[in-house]
């Protein structure tokens, strides 16, 4: 274990630089509406499978890897709803997870944020129409953000969340 | 679809009572009486054959059966006028959520199965059978009665189906007596998003993208298992070079998501140095295969008929840079893992799994051969191009946690074997076929080696050339209860490990 701890202190990282500063600015303009709580720098995230095909959930693991690293921006994830700001909402919205959906809503602290993940968070992507799948989900919860994808890389994913970052700070 | 699976698959000749079902391909489909239902049903309880799905057609059942003794395979159908049928479930365990979830979907009803609550019907639907007669139903939900558990100071520990990481949804619960886990129980269906509903007159383009959002992580999987059940029903030859780069396209994804597995699971007993490391060589296969294929997860790459597109101009640079890489960090993460004894102690001999029942209930991939069953879709029945390839299928026995970590790392290194000859001998010509115009109804069905085990799919084509039934079998079915039986006598702590030993799709399993 010792070499292999060496060797990591002798590489340089191998995480990479945040998007394009225009990417984010884009879209934190587009939630100012919605931005009028400031929660400090950092934000606490609790996702949310609403029914997903984990396709949603393998993308947003990775922003913990080295290459995308969320943590350096003050962006974690928490276990609970009750520790977090922000919601990231995965799949079309199954039925049989509406009642769960808006427990872990209501569970959530005020102020909070929702962000919609993927198509199927979008408007029930290739599900939409099933007798098994919500209609909206923005019927269900305000949403603040959709981050389109199927699913969405990590770049993606990463640019939204700084946005929801950038808009807080110039309330 | 390729000769060599025509050929492996002999008909289960028991059953042929009459003429099979015409227009069934590869495997036989035999239309059978109660009695030779009745028969497999014996058989599958003692051992002789294994069942490889169940599943519901408008006014019958039809179960997919593999005899590991005479290599062959076979779908059995029972005609159910009066809407009921004698249950498998009854006397072989395997069956009894499939039937649930059957009843749920068709109203079909297993006579005698000994668990009659609703599975994927939670209730919450605005109908009842969505895939029968469909009638009106309020969606307010229902309580599930979870078994009972008999004893002094036992408690239960409710979980999900909202989890505190990032996984999919499920609900667990717990019974506990101090930290001794006395039952597991999972409720599942939270993910149900009525696939089978919606393949229903789906043109082949649209079931193909359906069936790639089964289970995300097996994308490339349930688009092959969908893809060569059409070939097979349309009898269709696809072109060398796609078999070759769908094959590519499969160990890819089997390794990369073998990295994603040894990492969490590590995680899960608190040694997160692995979990770092293995994330880094996931994260290079999956931008490799955005580089070869244009997609992290090389979503709706495969269809019916070959491959949307050939491999990109830089791809075969890209995976081989892959490959390099992967064979110079991945030993030195094997070691760690194999040389901690912190790690050791929690892995080994934690969630064992009974290799009787790993037979019994057919358990494909790393759950099955970490407990002794010597299954690989790949091998048989078999497919093109693995009869060209050379691997080998590693095999364990102890059944535990560590074992089903090893039959990841040793997966690993035959998929880097298979790549490198794939990449060597790559066929050239085109990578897409237009599929033969059938005549009148057709049926197809194949079995794919996911990551996680063996993918079957089921497919009617009508004469209009759009899905007229199509039955997508996750090898979770098999993987969710078998949970259940390994977890049972160890310790609360151990659930992570195990669950995530197992990494079981909710979503492949609630459809």
């Amino acid at each position: 274990m010792r070499k292999l701890l060496f060797q990591s202190l002798n590489q340089l990282p191998l995480t990479e630089p945040p998007p394009p500063a225009d990417a984010v600015a884009e879209l934190a303009a587009a939630l100012d509406g919605r931005a009028r709580q400031r929660l400090g720098r950092s934000l606490a995230i609790r996702m949310i499978d609403a029914g997903s095909c984990n396709g949603c959930e393998l993308e947003i693991n990775a922003l913990s890897n080295a290459f995308y690293d969320l943590e350096r921006f003050g962006l974690h994830f928490v276990p609970s709803p009750r520790h977090a700001d922000v919601l990231l909402i995965t799949g079309p919205i199954t039925c049989n997870m509406r009642e769960a959906l808006l427990r872990t809503y209501h569970a959530t602290p005020s102020p909070k944020w929702v962000v919609a993940v993927g198509d199927c968070a979008r408007n029930g992507g290739c599900f939409a129409g099933s007798y098994a799948v919500a209609k909206d989900l923005a019927e269900l919860v305000p949403v603040d953000l959709y981050l389109p994808g199927c699913p969405p890389n990590p770049s993606t994913l990463l640019t939204g969340l700084l946005a929801l970052l950038q808009a807080q700070e110039r309330v | 679809m390729t000769d060599t699976v025509i050929a492996i698959a002999k008909p289960l000749s028991r059953f042929g009572p009459g003429q099979p079902v015409p227009g069934h391909r590869p495997w036989p489909r035999w239309l059978v009486d109660s009695q030779h239902w009745n028969l497999a049903a014996a058989q599958l309880a003692v051992g002789e054959l294994s069942l490889l799905g169940l599943w519901g057609d408008v006014d019958s059942v039809h179960m997919a059966l593999h005899d590991p003794r005479e290599v062959s395979f076979a779908v059995l159908s029972l005609p159910c006028p009066e809407r009921c049928y004698p249950s498998i479930g009854l006397r072989h365990p395997a069956a009894l959520r499939l039937e649930r979830a059957l009843f749920d979907m068709y109203g079909l009803v297993p006579e005698g199965l000994p668990d009659t609550r609703p599975w994927l019907d939670h209730g919450r639907w605005p109908v009842t059978h969505p895939l029968a007669a469909a009638t009106h139903n309020d969606g307010g939900g229902r309580r599930y009665a979870f078994l009972a558990n008999e004893g002094h100071s036992l408690h239960q520990i409710p979980v999900g189906p909202v989890h505190a990481g990032i996984i999919e949804p499920g609900h667990f619960r717990i019974t506990a007596s101090g930290e001794i886990v006395v039952r597991l129980e999972a409720r599942l269906g939270y993910a149900h998003k009525g696939v089978e509903r919606l393949l229903l007159g789906a043109d082949l383009a649209r079931a193909s993208q359906l069936a790639g959002r089964v289970s995300g992580d097996s994308t490339v999987a349930y688009a092959l298992a969908f893809a060569h059940a059409v070939e097979s029903a349309c009898t269709a030859r696809v072109p060398p070079r796609a078999q070759w780069l769908r094959a590519l396209m499969a160990e890819l994804e089997r390794i990369g998501n073998h990295f994603g597995d040894i990492g969490a699971i590590c995680n899960d007993a608190g040694f997160g140095l692995m979990q770092a490391h293995c994330a880094v060589l996931r994260e290079r296969v999956l931008r490799a295969a955005a580089s070869a294929f244009g997609h992290r997860q090389m979503r709706d790459c495969v269809v019916p008929g070959g491959l949307v597109a050939d491999i990109d101009a830089g791809g075969g640079g890209a995976v081989q840079a892959l490959i390099d890489e992967v064979r110079l960090h991945f030993p030195a993460l094997i070691e760690l893992y194999d040389s901690t004894a912190s790690l050791q102690d929690r892995m080994v001999g934690t969630g064992i799994l009974d290799g009787g029942l790993a037979r019994s209930f057919a358990a494909g991939g790393y759950v099955g051969r970490a407990s002794g069953r010597d299954f690989d879709a790949r091998r048989v029945p078999g497919y093109a191009p693995y009869d060209r390839l050379h691997f080998t299928v590693p095999v364990r026995q102890n059944g535990d946690v560590n074992d089903r970590v090893w039959i990841r790392i040793e997966e690993v290194e035959q998929s880097l074997r298979l790549i490198e000859q794939i990449l060597a001998e790559l066929p050239a010509g085109p990578v897409r076929m237009a599929l033969p115009v059938c005549a009148g109804i057709v049926e197809g069905i194949a079995l794919v080696e996911g990551f996680r085990g063996d993918v079957l799919a089921w497919v009617r084509v009508g004469a209009d050339g759009r899905v007229a039934r199509c039955h997508l079998r996750d090898p979770s079915w098999f993987h969710w209860p078998l949970l259940e039986a390994a977890f049972d006598g160890n310790i609360v702590a151990d659930f992570p490990l195990c669950n995530k030993s197992f990494n079981c799709s909710y979503s492949g399993h609630d459809l």
